[in-house]
């Protein structure tokens, strides 16, 4: 096999500006490996994806790149080379004489990545200087103007002044990128730079990014758990499972036809814009680091593994022109099979003209003198799942709260079933607190850690009350048997389990008390594609077994096709577009909605990626 | 999310996009939070406030002393004088102290001459307050300060040192070291100091830090000695805790690692990117502690018999001397409060953070 | 589904305990809480037991004042002629009884006062704060000697004095502890389904609080016992005259070079005493930092 497999097919580079081979991270007191055998190339002005999800060693390869392990982590093996250096085997000095010079790093979170007590200035500056760069203050005050230019940052004193709280997060980031261009690198390592970012500012700084790597001629090595980002820039990608690559290739090739069985389902997991398609999940979870199987990781999660799979670990092996795939039967896979769930969504509708369920009227709220939700109007019918759609900011969150009781509104009111509901939930009648149940964002915040599941599951019916507590518990295996849980996860306590796991577990709170309406709030923005799909797989096999209505609220639009029959979509406190899903992905009538659109990194319907270019302008401003 | 729980090093890789509290927060993209400009006339508005509020905590105070010690049911002249005082004697007692009258005007008046600088008599010493402590601050304010000087850089580095060499073996010996001391009695260090150094054991350094009248403290270092170690190890092992703690957080979060990966050398790592922000947290238990020595100073100058408001506090309380006790309170909490104000300074001068949120 | 389905239980941990349970028994587990516990429990066993075997009535006169030991007196004598050892023996019960009850009142009342703070917000959270910082501006210390400036020392007195002390900084430590826990969506979730809200407080809020909580709790204990031994110390017991390991401190002070005992042995027992809570409250801290560790997924 080749130094550097899947690298090739390229003519015309001059050779590639990274080689990493064979490279090992372990934990530093033993209990095995973290990453291994991971070994790519990257080419001066080439973009290189690693995909993976959470878990998978695609954050601790990139801090490999500049000789970095973080705390309870040690590099035992392999080379990286980047032009004739061997990364692996500088000394401590001469590490930091190559780290910003040659090799750089964009952080994933920028908000706590840059000095909250130092001027962007400063921050910026003393690259500059550690890596004597600028031969005076004047120059290095120059170069810092050019560096902001470059990023479209305003290249301004009072700007250069200011502290990163200042910033925007977009801004933020575009500090970060400065900073890995400025002594112009040849590679540079960019970690998630774009998560927590919304779609259009994201969109806007993969452009830079796009743009400072081909201008400059810097390798890059893009880290991401968002296949859809990837596609949009990087030409080759690589996704990793389990500390392994598991699959590299052209972008679009590997996204079109997928040779791992993985990739294949991590593929099938991704929402496309192009409205009403089923998503799937992957079965099981990953094994995490020390506790991973032997043979192929995956294999315990994949319909086609064979005995061979569980031995040994498969190696690389070719798959096609410049597209490699650790997995034998790589050639034998079909398509992924989609599962019940397809053609449940197409016979799911809501029945029309049924009296709605729940519906809010003219909801105004906010915090002391902000008004952030600003007179929305909104009806969910029985069985009905209704999306909206906004970015941070546009007030949905606080306007689900509203709803639910969490957060009294300042005006306005909440219908259920035609009745109308007191501003805050101690004041609803239980009924009423049954028939209506909320899902929480975060999945690590919504358990409570000191409670066994069976205890979280079974507060609604200790609260609300009914029944004996051998009822209870049996109401309580009931549910965790309809999120697909095993009844022995009622024993352990939430930090035992996964993220999807835990937000099975919260579904199952909300179900127990056998619910009309769900409220789902950004329940899958904390979890990892996979884990994604096969909760709104979940979800979409709940509403049509129970006939439940969901206010399914999310920032992610393409992921609305795949479960909503309508969507709303909000900006600035207000809903400015309403309708039936197909028609609004399709043919969105508000300006904004199609700016969304546009800046949504997304797959195409054959995997082929819709490159994302950055719409101009803002949301439309609040009408009057 | 699986290595989350069985502690690999790698991070999880999701920021959960906004939530509820932050979504009143959010700026439209682009636009800056908290514009550098107002942040000046807010570090005024603010100190302007905390004085204000340090002059209202101080009030209270006041009215706290004065409560416990002459409002409280039951006759304070009955409970200084004792069961068996003569009537004439309670009288003359009850009219020096103003009992006669009105409850609020025992306490306007005495507010009324603390302000004026006039404290009163003693009645034990039957002397004005301000001549009875008049030496005794300064030989009390020299010893608070010469231990500051010594604890608060020894605390600080002694926590940088530990968190900067984490896990071994000085970090670990001087862990335990900390944790033994820092609970320990001031008086129990002072007399463990006097058995070890001054009687039973050594005889290197006096065993009493005994000042002639109108000697000034300096004139003695040896005297003094005793009285600043017992202090120090007071104060020193709970900020050096604090400040390791905070170092330790500060190295590692995201902003020093990436500060190492821009390649900058260890000491502007540890010096720029660490120390300021690990600074922040240690100055408000800074002044805790030296407010804590405004206090610990009652039990280090009396097993010393060092001649200082602290000792004189003690005297005062056994002798029931109630105005010296008002005086002393009222003292002692002002520097009290006077510390945790410049604590509040202090802070928001390292953090620039909190100045754009004024 | 069979899509969705999850592979057997066999990934499954064993069954859980109780999270801060769990804490605690990995807290008895590290050698400093076992250390902490064995000298409390010898301490706790001296003062308790220690009246009903020493050789002499604490009060009796024995020798010549300030003798060595002797056949009758094996400790020496203290400044009165009184047995030093029957003294030692006996002076511990006051300064512990007293000291635990004033850390146990001030706990309590710091603990509701913080939790009702943190969840309260707003308003009555800024008022219950500016009324403990009156408290705090005054030190430990100062606060119980203006107590008894005027009325004297009596065991209510000091241990009303010593909880008074404690209570806002236990207060403190739990509104901090609590701030990050009120705003977590498992409260939200209490909320929605109509919980009262003492009963949100109770069993959503403090469980998640208990570690800091305990932590602060068992270093309360060492500053109260330390408060408790230094107003003694100061001359300041419930009973002047009596046997107490702070008062022996005192009275004996002066003839340290020619009879340390009656020095040496209260001091080594009250250093052994906060060194022994000392390292039990690190040991928990350690414990609930472990435990905690990792829970969070960034």
């Amino acid at each position: 096999m080749s130094a550097h497999p899947g690298h090739g097919g390229q003519g015309g580079h001059p050779g590639p500006a990274v080689i990493v081979t064979g490279l090992r991270v372990e934990m530093a007191h033993g209990g095995g490996d973290i990453v291994d055998e991971v070994s790519f190339s990257i080419a001066p002005g080439e973009v290189l994806g690693l995909a993976g999800e959470s878990g998978s060693g695609k954050t601790t390869v990139g801090l490999a790149l500049l000789g970095h392990a973080r705390r309870g982590a040690r590099v035992t093996g392999g080379s990286v080379r980047v032009g004739a250096i061997d990364v692996l085997s500088l000394t401590d000095r001469e590490l930091r004489e190559v780290r910003g010079r040659i090799i750089s790093y964009v952080p994933q979170d920028p908000a706590a990545a840059l000095n909250p007590a130092l001027r962007v200035g400063t921050q910026l500056r003393e690259v500059l200087r550690a890596h004597r760069a600028c031969a005076s203050a004047r120059e290095a005050s120059e170069r810092i103007v050019e560096m902001l230019r470059e990023v479209a940052l305003p290249a301004e004193p009072a700007f250069i002044r200011r502290y990163p709280h200042e910033l925007s997060g977009g801004q933020q980031q575009r500090i970060a990128l400065a900073m890995a261009f400025a002594c112009r690198p040849r590679l540079v390592v960019l970690d998630e730079p774009t998560t927590g970012l919304d779609v259009t500012t994201q969109a806007h700084v993969l452009a830079t990014v796009r743009k400072l790597a081909a201008s400059h001629q810097v390798a890059a090595l893009y880290i991401s758990h968002d296949l859809a980002v990837i596609a949009g820039l990087a030409q080759r990608l690589a996704v990793m499972y389990a500390g392994r690559i598991v699959e590299v290739g052209a972008a679009a090739e590997l996204l079109a036809a997928a040779a791992h069985p993985y990739t294949r389902r991590l593929v099938a997991a991704i929402p496309r814009l192009t409205g009403q398609e089923p998503l799937t999940g992957i079965p099981g979870r990953a094994p995490a680091p020390g506790d991973r199987p032997p043979g192929c990781a995956f294999a315990p999660r994949c319909e086609l593994a064979a005995a061979e799979c569980r031995t040994a670990m498969p190696a690389l092996a070719v798959v096609g022109a410049a597209h490699l795939a650790r997995c034998p039967r790589a050639a034998a896979g079909g398509a992924v099979t989609t599962g019940p769930a397809a053609s449940r969504m197409a016979g799911l509708a809501a029945p029309a003209g049924t009296a709605p369920v729940l519906s809010a009227e003219r909801i105004r709220a906010g915090y002391r003198d902000v008004t952030i939700v600003k007179g929305v109007s909104l009806a969910i019918a029985r069985g009905e799942c209704l999306a909206l759609v906004g970015e941070s900011g546009s007030g949905k969150t606080t306007f689900a709260r509203a709803i639910a009781g969490l957060h009294p509104p300042a005006s306005g009111r909440v219908l259920l079933d035609g009745q109308p509901l007191a501003a805050t939930a101690r004041r609803r009648p239980a009924e009423a607190r049954r028939r209506m149940q909320y899902v929480f964002q975060n999945p690590y915040g919504s358990l409570n850690p000191r409670r066994t599941v069976r205890q979280i599951v079974g507060q609604p019916l200790r609260v609300l009350g009914g029944g004996t507590r051998q009822a209870a518990d049996r109401r309580v295996a009931e549910v965790l048997e309809q999120v697909s849980l095993p009844p022995a996860i009622a024993r352990c306590y939430p930090d035992q389990l996964s993220g999807g796991e835990r937000q099975r577990v919260a579904i199952a709170r909300a179900l127990v008390s056998a619910p009309a309406v769900l409220i789902c709030d950004e329940v899958t923005s904390a979890l990892d594609v996979s884990v994604q799909a096969a909760i709104v797989e979940l979800l979409t096999r709940l509403r049509a077994d129970l006939g439940l209505a969901i206010l399914f609220i999310t920032h992610n639009l393409p992921l609305v096709g795949s479960i909503a029959d309508r969507v709303a979509v909000m900006a600035h406190g207000q809903v400015i577009e309403v309708g039936a899903t197909r028609t609004v992905l399709r043919h969105p009538s508000a300006p904004y909605t199609r700016q969304l659109i546009a800046s949504a990194p997304a797959l195409g319907p054959a995997g082929r990626a819709i490159p994302a270019w950055p719409g101009r302008g803002q949301p439309p401003a609040p009408a009057p | 999310m699986a290595s989350a729980r069985s502690g690999s090093p790698e991070r999880p890789g999701k920021v959960p996009a906004g939530t509820a509290g932050d979504e009143a927060r959010a700026d439209p993209p682009g636009a800056p939070r908290g514009p550098a400009r107002r942040a000046r006339g807010g570090v005024a508005r603010f100190l302007l406030r905390r004085a204000l509020m340090s002059a209202a905590v101080l009030a209270a105070v006041s009215a706290v002393v004065f409560a416990a010690t002459e409002a409280l049911p039951g006759d304070p002249a009955q409970a200084i004088l004792g069961r068996s005082a003569s009537p004439q004697a309670l009288a003359a007692l009850r009219r020096q102290l103003r009992l006669n009258r009105p409850v609020l005007q025992q306490y306007w008046d005495w507010i009324a001459g603390l302000l004026h600088g006039q404290l009163g008599m003693s009645l034990a010493a039957q002397e004005p307050v301000t001549r009875l402590l008049a030496d005794r601050l300064v030989n009390s304010g020299f010893l608070v300060l010469v231990a500051a000087a010594f604890s608060i850089p020894l605390s600080v580095a002694l926590g940088c040192y530990a968190a900067w060499r984490r896990d071994r073996a000085f970090d670990h010996g001087s862990s335990i070291v900390l944790l033994v001391l820092a609970g320990l009695p001031e008086f129990v260090v002072g007399v463990l100091a006097v058995v070890l150094l001054a009687t039973t054991v050594l005889h290197v350094l006096p065993a009493v830090s005994y000042l002639a009248p109108g000697q000034r403290p300096w004139s003695d270092p040896s005297a003094l000695a005793l009285p600043v170690a017992t202090l120090v190890i007071a104060v020193a092992p709970y900020v050096a805790r604090v400040m390791r703690a905070s170092m330790v957080e500060v190295m590692e979060s995201d902003y020093v690692e990436m500060a190492r990966l821009k390649g900058l050398p260890e000491r502007t790592v540890l010096l720029r990117h660490a120390l300021p922000n690990a600074l922040g947290p240690v100055f408000q238990v800074i002044a805790l502690n030296l407010a804590y020595l405004a206090g610990g100073i009652v039990v280090v100058e009396y097993v010393f018999a060092y001649p200082g408001v602290g000792s004189a506090l003690q005297a005062a309380v056994l002798a029931h001397d109630l105005p010296v006790v008002q005086v002393l309170a009222m003292l002692i909490a002002g520097v009290y409060v006077a510390a945790n104000l410049a604590a509040d300074v202090a802070t928001i001068l390292v953090t620039p953070r909190m100045r754009g949120q004024l | 589904m069979s899509g969705t389905g999850l592979p057997g239980p066999a990934w499954l941990p064993a069954a859980g305990q109780a999270r801060g349970a769990g804490a605690l028994r990995a807290a008895l587990r590290l050698r400093r809480t076992r250390i902490g516990l064995a000298l409390l429990a010898l301490l706790t066993a001296l003062a308790v037991l220690g009246p009903h075997v020493a050789p002499h009535s604490p009060a009796a006169f024995i020798a010549r004042p300030d003798s060595g030991p002797s056949a009758l007196a094996p400790l020496g004598t203290d400044y009165l002629g009184q047995d030093v050892l029957s003294r030692f023996l006996s002076g511990g019960g006051a300064i512990l009884a007293t000291a635990f009850a004033a850390a146990l009142g001030g706990v309590i009342a710091g603990v509701a006062l913080g939790l009702i703070a943190a969840y309260a917000r707003g308003a009555l959270d800024a008022l219950v704060m500016r009324i403990l910082d009156v408290i705090l501006a005054f030190p430990p210390i100062m606060l119980a000697l203006v107590a008894v400036a005027t009325t004297g020392p009596s065991t209510w007195i000091l241990i009303t004095a010593v909880a008074i002390t404690t209570a806002p900084r236990v207060a403190r430590v739990t509104r901090g502890a609590a701030q990050p826990v009120v705003v977590r969506d498992f409260v939200a979730a209490a909320e929605a389904l109509g919980l009262p809200r003492w009963r949100i407080v109770i069993s959503e809020v403090l469980p998640s609080t208990l570690g800091p909580v305990l932590v602060e709790a068992t270093l309360r204990l060492t500053y109260a016992i330390g408060l408790i031994a230094s107003l003694a110390f100061l001359g300041l017991a419930a009973n002047p005259n009596g046997a107490n390991w702070g008062t022996m401190i005192q009275q004996n002070q002066t003839a340290l070079a020619v009879q340390p005992w009656g020095v040496v042995l209260p001091i080594t027992a009250i250093a052994l005493l906060t060194i022994g809570t000392g390292l039990i409250g690190d040991g928990i801290a350690r414990a609930f930092a472990g435990l905690d560790r990792g829970r969070e997924p960034g």
